[in-house]
């Protein structure tokens, strides 16, 4: 059975926190390229965001892939909802849906995404 | 070739895809953290399927993942997906 303390501890972060990344390493020094890519992105749009790291933290890095029901690392958050991972955030990115699921969560962004 | 070949198989099995190409790419994760010395850690998967059709991008990839849930729990450490319906381009 999933650990209903880790889930609590999850619900918690996407609660308190409207975009979270579940990442591998921190956003300054990712330690995992597909991690990277997303900090990448989220930095482009100019979206604040709180990067949890699963590397030193083993309970969350298996919980959350129980929780998302998703296998892999990075997790991308927002308003408590789960987006997707790497290649969806970048797919997303690139048609501008990432952008739109900002604005219609109320996200705010900065004036440099606007380019 | 190994988990290339189960990877193709179980995809063709479950989704019938029109277009499929499932590469290695375990190469470029030469000495990265889930990298093995004989390689085929590292996957990406480009497949256009009409069982994706009206299906959200988050739930496409879940479908993938349990086609593939052996080799996820196995020696497949990333897998990158890029998932279609016909019509939506490659």
């Amino acid at each position: 059975m999933s650990d209903p303390v880790v889930f609590d501890r999850i619900r918690q972060d996407i609660k308190d926190n409207d975009v979270v990344l579940y990442m591998k390493g921190t956003p300054v020094f990712p330690q995992c390229g597909f991690s990277a890519a997303v900090v990448q992105v989220l930095s482009h749009v100019g979206v604040k965001f709180k990067g949890v790291n699963v590397l030193t933290d083993p309970e969350v890095r298996e919980g959350i892939k129980a929780f998302a029901n998703w296998p892999t690392i990075p997790q991308l958050y927002v308003k408590g909802e789960f987006v997707g991972g790497c290649d969806i955030v970048r797919e997303m990115f690139e048609t501008g849906e990432l952008q739109s699921l900002l604005k219609d969560k109320g996200v705010q962004v900065t004036a440099a995404a606007a380019q | 070739m190994k988990v290339a070949q189960s990877i193709r198989a179980k995809l063709e099995a479950a989704f019938q895809p029109q277009h499929l190409v499932v590469e290695d790419e375990s190469h470029r994760h030469a000495g990265h953290a889930g990298a093995r010395p004989e390689g085929e850690t590292h996957f990406r998967v480009t497949m256009v399927s009409p069982a994706f059709a009206g299906v959200s991008r988050v739930d496409r990839s879940r479908r993938v993942h349990e086609a593939l849930a052996d080799e996820l729990k196995g020696p497949v450490h990333a897998l990158a997906l890029s998932l279609k319906a016909p019509g939506e381009g490659v």
